[in-house]
């Protein structure tokens, strides 16, 4: 089997950066160091299945030997997206721990200010919640803007 | 029959996209959500009735037939697996629903938790019954990611801590595990695991133990087994009471399911049986001496979790037919056991008012009958005969006896060991928090209780208690009454697992089933 050695060289040099990276304190860090060893792992798994080919599309012929091996892009799709997915996540936990951070001792007091609530309270809130829409729409209504139409401040100015 | 595998992924699936749809009202939640698990548990129970009676079902996703394609496997060990999965899922749920509907879903934010759930539920699944390596790594991703979000629910300052360890070891350990297939997709071009095992068997005999202890790096980090156990008491006690009941019974569990399909089907060449030995053995010792300096119920639940798995790996370990039966009947008792004291711990933090044992006594007074749901499932845990916890470590110490070796016998005595310690801790917990009058808390001092630590987030002193509604007891007195009935079925239980280990003993079996004519 033939590789690239560029190819390897890259790999070597993500995994390498990629996990230095992680080993850092901060978490964004840390997300970084992920997506840099994921990448060298997308780039492994393109090693590994060997030399360039033409598309691997059989149609009704049988597969032949010029053809790429079609089941590592399937496997790195399936990892990127994966990672993305991931990579979407704990950038959510990074801005939930910074927001936490700037409120200091009282970023866990937050979430318990609902915590003398009645129940009738609860309700209430959860009501207001799926009343939302209808009071976006009333505010619609009432307002002089209407974003349908065109702007006509700028129509003047020009 | 076939037609049904497929359904124990997309049910789950379909349920968690309309608990999405139903946001905004609760009840409709719940509903959809109990009812696709119940479905899904009454599918695994008739598979595993008929893959136990007729043999293992073989489902080529999208009509390719293996290697091309995708196959579904369901065999006797991953229908065991899939029906007390979703048993334990679904009384979890009843578990949280009750609680929710008493708490007004402040607990568990509504919309976010039902269908998170039911993704956990369909990867459990998906890697239970996956006959490809790939397939597996995807049903642990979706489990995973699933899970970062039930631990980090609500996103509290000590969630988010505890989230931030478990996410980072999980990815490391996801990382390894899609490394691992790339290098055995380069040495054997497949990633069906029936495949693998054949073509493995041609390669030379180093790289079959490099491949194989990657794999079992990644699987071990996943189960929590020492050293790569650290993460697991820190991360899972923070999480609501039902979560944590989940994440303890099941996650760790998947782990050691694709050890045994590493060990049994793939790998079976490979000699690491020692290796596997002095790991179980570490793992069983200080998992359990973790435990005993624990003062906070969940902690302490949370590292003999951590050194039962030990008992398992040791079974794996010895490899003969006996042993990997009473590994598997093990697993099965771990799951419901571990699952229950959980939700039961969860009953008393709410009759309590906190976890730790320092803070709190008279349950007992209070509310007897979650003192009994806790004492039933604790001497269980603690191996006290004639329960199941006894029977799962009799056969395994039997199998240790049987192959004989002064390693097997030093791990039979650190296993007894452990037993007792695990015993020792549970019945402080059940003197100080159970018996000991409430009365008494207030300035109490005691050997017993000196040096013990507190979880590092507990915020100190009690909260208000609540009232502990009805569905949540009865969730946690049906999880009680599995337990027992595992007790009392035993015998026929014993059978089926040694049917299932048997499979194993000529891995020709999983292999025909994918490949009935030859392997390609």
């Amino acid at each position: 089997m033939t590789a690239s050695a560029t190819l390897i060289l890259l790999m070597a040099v993500l995994y390498a950066v990629g996990i230095t990276v992680m080993l850092e304190r901060s978490l964004t860090r840390v997300l970084i160091g992920f997506m840099l060893v994921g990448n060298a792992t997308n780039l492994l798994i393109l090693l590994v299945s060997g030399p360039n080919g033409t598309a691997p599309i059989v149609t009704g012929t049988s597969a032949d030997e010029t053809m790429a091996d079609p089941v590592p892009q399937v496997l790195m799709l399936t990892a990127i997206v994966i990672n993305f997915g991931i990579t979407a996540f704990v950038l959510a936990l990074i801005y939930r721990s910074w927001w936490l951070a700037q409120l200091g001792d009282q970023g866990d007091a937050v979430p318990d200010q609902h915590t003398d609530d009645t129940e009738a309270a609860t309700d209430a809130t959860f009501d207001a919640v799926d009343l939302d829409d209808a009071a976006i729409q009333k505010i619609l209504a009432d307002s002089n803007e209407h974003p349908d139409e065109p702007d006509r401040g700028l129509e003047e100015k020009r | 029959m076939s037609a049904l595998v497929p359904l124990l992924v997309l049910l789950p699936l379909l349920g968690a996209a309309t608990a999405l749809v139903l946001g905004a009202h609760r009840r409709a939640q719940v509903l959809v959500s109990a009812l696709t698990l119940t479905v899904v548990t009454v599918l695994s129970a008739i598979l595993l009735v008929y893959v136990d009676q007729v043999g293992p079902v073989v489902v080529d996703v999208g009509g390719w037939d293996a290697p091309f394609g995708i196959v579904l496997v369901a065999d006797r060990l991953a229908m065991i697996m899939v029906l007390i999965a979703a048993l334990m899922l679904l009384g979890v749920l009843l578990f949280a629903a009750g609680q929710g509907i008493a708490d007004g879903d402040r607990e568990t934010p509504v919309s976010i938790f039902h269908p998170t759930y039911l993704v956990l539920a369909a990867g459990l699944f998906d890697a239970f019954i996956a006959g490809d390596l790939f397939n597996l790594y995807v049903g642990f991703e979706m489990l995973l990611s699933a899970s970062y979000v039930l631990l980090t629910l609500a996103g509290t300052g000590a969630r988010i801590r505890a989230g931030v360890t478990y996410i980072i070891v999980s990815l490391t350990s996801s990382i390894i595990f899609l490394a691992s297939i790339a290098f055995i997709y380069a040495a054997t071009g497949t990633v069906t695991m029936a495949l693998i095992a054949e073509r493995v068997r041609d390669l030379p005999a180093d790289v079959q133990l490099i491949l194989c202890i990657s794999l079992l790096v990644a699987f071990c980090i996943k189960a929590a087994v020492f050293p790569m156990s650290f993460w697991l008491p820190d991360s899972y006690p923070t999480a609501p009471a039902p979560v944590t009941a989940v994440f303890a019974g099941l996650l760790t569990k998947v782990g050691v399911y694709a050890i045994i399909r590493t060990d049994t089907v793939m790998f079976t060449d490979v000699d690491i049986d020692i290796p596997l030995m002095v790991v179980a053995l570490l793992t069983l010792l200080i998992g359990i001496l973790g435990a005993l300096a624990q003062a906070d119920i969940k902690r302490l639940l949370s590292f003999t979790l951590v050194s039962h798995i030990g008992y398992m790996i040791f079974g794996i370990a010895i490899g003969s037919q006996a042993a990997l039966a009473a590994t598997i009947f093990y697993i099965v008792h771990h799951i419901i056991v571990q699952t229950t004291l959980f939700l039961a711990t969860g009953l008393v933090e709410r009759v309590g008012g906190t976890t730790s044992i320092n803070r709190v006594g008279g349950i007992l007074k209070a509310s007897p009958l979650v003192s009994v749901l806790f004492f039933i499932g604790a001497m269980n845990l603690g191996g006290i005969p004639p329960f199941s916890g006894f029977l799962g470590k009799v056969g395994l110490f039997e199998a240790g006896v049987a192959l004989g070796t002064p390693l097997s016998y030093m791990l039979i005595a650190a296993g007894a060991a452990t037993s007792l310690l695990t015993l020792y801790a549970l019945v402080r917990v059940w003197n100080m928090v159970f018996w000991r009058p409430s009365g008494d808390v207030e300035g109490y001092s005691s050997p017993l209780l000196d040096s013990l630590r507190e979880n590092p987030d507990d915020p100190g002193g009690t909260v208000r208690t609540k009232s502990v509604p009805r569905l949540m007891l009865a969730a946690t007195t049906g999880m009680v009454a599995l337990t027992v009935a595992l007790t009392i079925f035993a015998g026929p239980l014993f059978d089926l697992a040694s049917r299932t280990a048997a499979d194993f003993d000529s891995p020709s079996t999983y292999v025909e089933a994918v490949f009935p004519e030859a392997t390609p």
